[in-house]
Parts: structure tokens; sequence; C-alpha cells
């Protein structure tokens, strides 16, 4: 029997997002938050968890990575240094 | 645009960091599991040692501290079997490779701990020396180990200070105080001076490792830093590291020392340790006990679910 993975997000302090701390193994949700409070949290790293079965996560593949982050490659105006402000002018 | 493994090859060059679906040579990959997967071993077997003296600590502030830093070694196991999980191994499997004696755990744990001042040796010598293994970890070039080092290091600090003021404290009691403390340092200063592993001359897996962006330091630059940085502390304490071939280079601050014997290295890698067989045991023996807890949080997680599909169906 092998218990489903389970993997970790941690908000630190309120106003921040939760962030990626790591896996663990739990045969169900509320053990796995349980277990991820006392492997994660032992130092009062944070003040929300969530849990999420490893495989209802979609990522996209390494393998095409360039094709796919491509299209924002060649879009610098995009970016607010792309424009040129004339002498001047303040607040913008 | 590179793919596979020149793309592998461009990101080690760039001293960047490999993430887990990332093309990797099977050589690496092979490596980290069995690097990683020693290291998990080795937080939960060294678990043994120090729990042992929980229940004789000396004092409620000493007994708590020792479980925390106990729990500590726990998490440390886990988020080690986390991160080599991403290879695409299971934590079962690297579990039942430890019970079967197929992959090792650091020999320092099958050193007994015979008296109290063991304790305080262990949290500065031992959990000193893998604060020096543990540090260029945190920049490994696989990422999921890289980052669980980080969160290991922290911890260990308070591992290494409680360990230091147990000893502290010994050396300014009474005398026979003292002499534990100073029997415990030299019965932990060799095997310490091991745990960074054989002479380079002898070391098998470095160059590549190196290569790989996994390991930063040679086995000796490692056990010289860790000789310089402990051996002032010694003197603090007031007891004396047991080599008498110890001398510090004005010049460089850096101090030349005796090599240990490596053939104990060996043979308590063998098996032939004077705890080996007692820690696997005792390792085996709470894998199979707890087995009716796995049993009974997985049968409660079924009924759970079966409940949950009939209330919605
Ligand atoms: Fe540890
Ligand atoms: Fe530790």
């Amino acid at each position: 029997m092998i218990e489903p993975l389970w993997e970790v997000f941690i908000r630190s302090r309120r106003g921040l997002s939760h962030v990626h701390v790591g896996s663990l193994h739990a045969p169900d949700a509320t053990m796995a938050l349980r277990n991820a409070r006392d492997v994660y949290t032992r130092r009062q790293e944070g003040v929300s968890i969530w849990v999420v079965p490893a495989t209802d996560i979609t990522a996209s593949s390494p393998d095409e990575k360039d094709e796919f982050f491509d299209p924002a490659g060649d879009k610098v105006y995009r970016h607010p240094t792309f424009y040129q402000v004339p002498e001047g002018v303040d607040h913008l | 645009m590179l793919a596979g493994m020149d793309s592998f090859q461009a990101t080690i060059e760039a001293d960047g960091r490999i993430e887990p679906r990332d093309a990797m040579p099977e050589g690496y990959r092979k490596t980290l599991i069995r690097q990683i997967a020693q290291h998990a071993h080795s937080e939960i077997i060294g678990m043994q040692p120090e729990g042992n003296w929980i229940s004789r600590a000396p004092s409620l502030r000493r007994k708590a501290i020792l479980m925390a830093k106990v729990q500590d070694e726990a998490g440390h196991g886990l988020y080690l079997y986390a991160a080599a999980e991403t290879l695409g191994v299971d934590r079962a499997d690297l579990l039942d490779l430890l019970h079967s004696g197929k992959q090792k755990y650091s020999s320092i744990f099958n050193y007994p701990t015979l008296t109290w001042a063991d304790i305080g040796a262990i949290g500065w010598l031992v959990d000193g020396a893998a604060i020096v293994n543990q540090v260029p970890l945190c920049r490994c070039s696989y990422g999921p180990y890289a980052r669980a080092m980080v969160r290991v290091c922290k911890e260990e600090s308070f591992h290494q200070r409680q360990g230091f003021e147990i000893l502290h404290t010994l050396c300014n009691g009474t005398e026979a105080q003292k002499a534990m403390a100073q029997d415990a340092l030299n019965r932990w200063w060799w095997p310490s001076l091991m745990m960074f592993g054989p002479p380079d001359a002898s070391s098998t897996h470095s160059e590549q490792s190196m290569a790989w962006g996994i390991k930063r330091h040679s086995n000796d630059e490692l056990r010289q830093r860790f000789v310089d940085m402990t051996v002032p502390q010694a003197d603090v304490l007031g007891i004396r590291v047991p080599d008498e071939g110890l001398t510090c280079d004005e010049e460089t601050g850096h101090y030349s020392f005796t090599e240990p014997d490596f053939t104990e290295l060996y043979e308590v890698v063998k098996g032939n340790g004077p705890c080996n067989q007692q820690r696997l045991a005792h390792r085996v023996k709470a894998h199979e006990d707890g087995a009716w807890v796995r049993e009974a949080a997985a049968a409660y997680a079924e009924k759970q679910a079966a409940k949950a599909q009939g209330s919605a169906a």
C-alpha cells in the first residue's frame, strides 16, 4: 500500500501568497494537513497551509519550454523600460 | 535552442539548477538518488543514539530540547525522502533498501552513546560536521536537494549550539563532569573526522560529482574546515582534542592534524561497527510495529472517501 503524494504550499505570513515547500505522503487530506504542519511548520513558518494531491497538478512540459514561452520573448514593449520619456516629465 | 542533454550540460556550465522533469544523464539521476537516499537514511537512523537519552535527560529543559532536536532529524529525513522522490523513486522502496542493507547510512550513527556527555558531543561534533558538509549542498545543482538543504541548515545551528551548551555546562561543573566531557570528545573526535569520507586520493565518486555540481568541495577540504572551526571551540571548553600531532600554522591559521584511521571507517561501513546490527534491527522493528497505524489510516481514508461518494451520488 503506497499512500498518495501531496504537494505542500505555505503562506508564511498574512499578505504573502502560498509558496511550494515540498511534498509528503498521507492517506487523506486531513492527515496530509496535519503532517504538513509537523514537517514544514515546526518553527512557525506558516499561517496557512494548502495540500494538493500531486496527481491533480497539470504542469507545462520542460521539453517544450522554449516554444511554450516564446510568444512573450519578442514583446519588449510590454515593459515600461521600452519607452523613452522626455526630459522633465515626472510621475510617468 | 538547446534540448535534452545539451540543455542539461549548458545549465550545469552556467551554474544553473536542474529541476525534476528536466532531461538528465542516467548517471546523474542515479548518483543523486543514492546520495539523497543515504542522506535521508542517516537522518532517521541518527534519531536512535540520541533518542536513547530522552528519558534520561538531566532536566526538563534538556529533555524538551532533545525531543525537539530528534523530531527535527525526523523532519530532515522527510524533506530528503521527498527530494529523492522527485527523481522517480518511491520512499517505500528506499526504506526497503535501507532495511535490507542494500543502501547505507552515515557510519557515525553506529557508535554508542554511553554517557550524557555523548549527547553534547553529538550536537557539537556530529551536527557540526554535518553543517560543514551540508552548507555547500545548498548550492547543489539539483534544485529539490538544494532547497531541502537550505531548510535543513537553518535548523542545524540550534542542534550544534545545544550540544556545545551541554558540554560547556559539564566543563564548568565538577571534576567528574569535566572528565565525562573529555571522554566523550576522545571517543567522538575520530569518527567525526571520518564523516567527511575517505581521503581525496581514494574517494571514488568525487570527481564526477564535482563536474555535475553535486559536490562543491573535496572531502579533505571539508575535513580541514571542520578541524579549523572546532579546535578553538574545544579550547573554550577547556578540553583537549585527542590528537598528539595537532599543531596550528600561525601563518595560514590552519591546523595540521593526524588523519583518522580509515580502516576503521571501512570496517564500520561493511557492518562491523559497534552498533550496526542494533540500529538496523531497531529501525526494521519500528517500521513493522507501525504497520497497523498506516493500515488503520488507509482504511479510515477509504471509508471517508466512500462516504463522500455515497452522499454525492
Ligand atoms: Fe539533520
Ligand atoms: Fe541535526
